[in-house]
């Protein structure tokens, strides 16, 4: 079955593409681009004028809770999640149960998405045998199965050896190491950004001096075994600074933020919300405007939700009490093209921070649009206006800060390999 | 006017005239407590529970007092060691308390916003005993009232406020409290135990010395240091911190001549306080325990929907 998406403005950054044209996908890849292309008989069309067409968005950084905490999000519902955000391919972290820090349950997932997933689901293993920080995972078997990254996402690895040998022997093997950058000595009970709001609360706060110290570790080490690291979810001024002059000098250093960080300040916490309770945390408006600011100069590579679905007896406790986290696969695209109302990116920006440099940081042969590229694409309707409801979310959790906020934007038909797995 | 919250959960969510209304209420209602008998019969038929998560033999036994003399009856529940232990959360706990019907739940727990949690959850009234380092409003409201019964104002006082203010609910009560009264608030402690941003709470001015802080001032509120709370990292040493800042004599001779000393107890001796200043004529501590059955039973007879006692 063959695919036309017709009279689209695409935005392709990988091509230098911002023009409106036909796309055709046959065979579940992209045959021809051009103006007034003429299709096949029994061609599905998509009339996409008005709308704009991109590569395939990609969330290189979500829990799809699957094995073990099924309850939370399986691969089904994450995926159906992905897609009606508009993501047709996502990277799930490790901190299953059990963890997939070996070859069986890394195929588990790759297997159990094959047959139940809407859109491409990549699996991440982790850096360190049962993410213990003890001794590192077998890392060649890990990417043999599949896996596109390593990350003992949720915990540092507090060992600076054990993370010099981990970049060093992921480096050899060729494949992604994410860091999650924490000094937890320095978090130690927070349960939110240090500052007036924790003052005013009386919540434990965790200094963003948490966060910087452990990025410019990574940093240090990364330039040291002259190897790549990517770091999770960055929230505050320090680490864009520290990661913007470790470019600057050449370390091979990549990094994703996550639309809440560059969206709410910690005064989301006020009223005790557990909803606004993540890790790391929600900063201050210095932090939010130093996101921007990262995202506008290329300092930040990708955009990913860090999607983390909780149950809702989890979230609904006393503050100290919840879980950390929030889902956030249906709500990124139109808060992240907030960024381009606000003229902090422009639409070509966008799509290489949430398609293009995700598919380059875990070597993916996607975010592109390129004739003979795999047909995953996204058609988004920017002037869409909705509104969050727990109700109408497919993720299974529904712990999110944005229920009930206006939102505009969303994607209209999600594409996989050149079938539609969703349309709005 | 009357009162018209449900809950008393922080001093920060009242009113320069509701913080007037309750404080004029306790001292209508501490005559009762010079009584023979000391008992009305203006809450009889209600059902006050004592909720405590934290172990608090005083604030306990002064809510209770406090019910017992009102008329309610009052039931309490110690939850740190049974039910937490078994699992059971706090929403259900709330639930099977509520079932019971009670009127009003006093509620001490060591976590901040565990109030609000359960004020949002049950439809009797819930008063705040102390959350975390959050709030201790009924403590607020005793030390304002130990302060207007001897300055006859609080508008304009000079109070100085000494110790561990990051984890003292105690102080963000009496700052909340004491800026909305319209009194002036000097804090002063190690800069491990001061937090960001506590001078906009209110009118407040950090000092770096505990002497600038009780310099001319009309009251000198010492906070207990919790010995188990400051860890390795927070303090060298008790012995530095009450060189530094605990309050003796000397110290104290920089106030103002009528000044008070206060506490809300129970005291380190020789820590916070040097025992010559804990017994010496211008602690207000003992007024401060007496004071503080009266405003807990203005607090309940508010929340239950009382007019103004004549
Ligand atoms: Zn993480
Ligand atoms: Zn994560």
């Amino acid at each position: 079955m063959n695919l036309l998406i017709k009279g689209g403005r695409v935005i392709d950054p990988s091509q230098g593409i911002d023009e409106t044209m036909d796309v055709l996908i046959a065979d579940g890849v992209v045959l021809e681009l051009g103006q007034g292309i003429v299709a096949p008989e029994g061609t599905q069309t998509i009339d996409a004028s008005g709308l704009l067409v991109t590569p395939g968005l990609i969330d290189m950084h979500v829990h799809l809770r699957d094995p073990g905490l099924e309850y939370k999000e399986d691969i089904a519902t994450g995926s159906r999640a992905a897609a009606a955000g508009g993501f047709t391919s996502v990277a799930c972290m490790p901190n299953t149960s059990p963890v997939i820090d070996n070859k069986a349950v890394a195929c588990y997932v790759v297997n159990k998405a094959q047959s139940e997933a809407l859109v491409n689901v990549f699996p991440i293993g982790s850096i360190t045998k049962g993410s213990k920080g003890d001794s590192l995972a077998e890392m060649g078997d890990l990417k043999e199965a599949g896996c596109v990254a390593v990350s003992d996402d949720g915990k540092p690895v507090c060992n600076s050896e054990l993370m010099r040998r981990a970049l060093e022997y992921a480096k050899g093997i060729g494949i992604t190491v994410i860091s999650h950058s924490e000094d937890l000595a320095l978090v130690g009970e927070g349960v939110m950004n240090e500052g007036f709001v924790s003052t005013e609360l009386g919540l434990k706060g965790i200094p963003w001096a948490a966060e910087d110290i452990a990025v410019a570790r990574e940093v240090y080490l990364a330039e040291f075994a002259a190897a790549p690291v990517h770091i999770a979810h960055i929230s505050t001024a320090g680490s864009a600074r520290i990661i913007r002059n470790a470019k600057a000098r050449g370390v091979k250093v990549t990094c994703e933020t996550a639309p809440h960080y560059f969206t709410l300040t910690d005064d989301a916490v006020r009223g005790y919300n557990t909803n606004a309770k993540m890790n790391p945390p929600l900063r201050g408006e210095s932090d939010v405007a130093a996101m921007k600011a990262a995202l506008a100069d290329g300092t930040i590579d990708a955009i990913a939700t860090d999607h983390a679905p909780h149950h809702p007896d989890e979230k609904d406790v006393e503050f100290n009490a919840a879980l950390n986290g929030i889902v956030g696969l249906e709500t990124s695209l139109p808060l992240s093209l907030k960024l381009v109302e606000d003229g902090v990116l422009d639409l070509k920006g966008l799509v290489s921070v949430m398609s293009c440099n995700p598919a380059k940081i875990l070597g993916l042969d996607r975010g592109t649009l390129r004739v003979g590229a795999v047909g995953d694409v996204t058609v988004i309707d920017p002037a869409k206006e909705w509104q969050v409801e727990a109700a109408k979310l497919e993720s299974k959790s529904k712990n999110s800060p944005f229920l009930g906020w206006k939102m505009k934007g969303k994607a209209v038909y999600t594409v996989v390999k050149g079938q539609v797995v969703y349309q709005a | 006017m009357g009162f018209r919250h449900k809950d008393i959960i922080a001093l920060k969510d009242l009113t320069k005239e509701e913080i007037e209304l309750l404080l004029d209420t306790a001292d209508n209602l501490s005559e009762i407590n010079q009584r023979d008998i000391k008992k009305v019969p203006t809450l009889r038929g209600k059902t006050v529970i004592n909720l405590f998560y934290e172990a608090s033999t005083r604030t306990r036994t002064s809510f209770e007092i406090a019910a017992k003399r009102l008329s309610a009856d009052a039931v309490n529940i110690t939850a740190s060691t049974s039910s937490v232990v078994k699992g059971e959360t706090l929403s259900d706990t709330a639930a099977n308390i509520l079932a019971m019907k009670p009127d009003i739940i006093v509620m001490r727990h060591s976590v901040s916003g565990a109030h609000e949690y359960l004020a949002k959850r049950v439809s009797c009234s819930v008063i705040n005993a102390g959350d975390g380092a959050h709030e201790h409003p009924s403590q607020g409201l005793l030390d304002m009232l130990t302060m207007r019964q001897k300055f006859g104002k609080l508008a304009g006082l000079k109070v100085a406020i000494v110790g561990d203010i990051t984890h003292s609910r105690v102080a963000r009560s009496n700052i909340y409290g004491l800026t909305t009264m319209g009194a002036q608030v000097f804090l002063a402690g190690p800069p491990t135990m001061m937090p960001p941003g506590i001078e906009r709470l209110g009118n407040v001015t950090v000092c770096k010395d505990m002497r600038e802080a009780v310099d001319q001032a009309d009251v000198v509120m010492m906070l207990r240091i919790q010995l188990e709370r400051q860890g390795k990292t927070l303090l060298p040493s008790m012995r530095e911190y009450s060189r530094y800042f605990g309050l003796n004599p000397a110290v104290l001779a920089l106030a103002k001549k009528d000044a008070i000393v206060m506490h809300p107890g129970p005291i380190n001796r020789g820590v916070e306080l040097a025992s010559s200043v804990a017994d010496c004529d211008q602690s207000a501590i003992m007024k401060q325990v007496e004071n503080g059955v009266a405003v807990r039973m203005a607090m309940l007879y508010h929340v239950c929907g009382g007019e103004p006692v004549e």
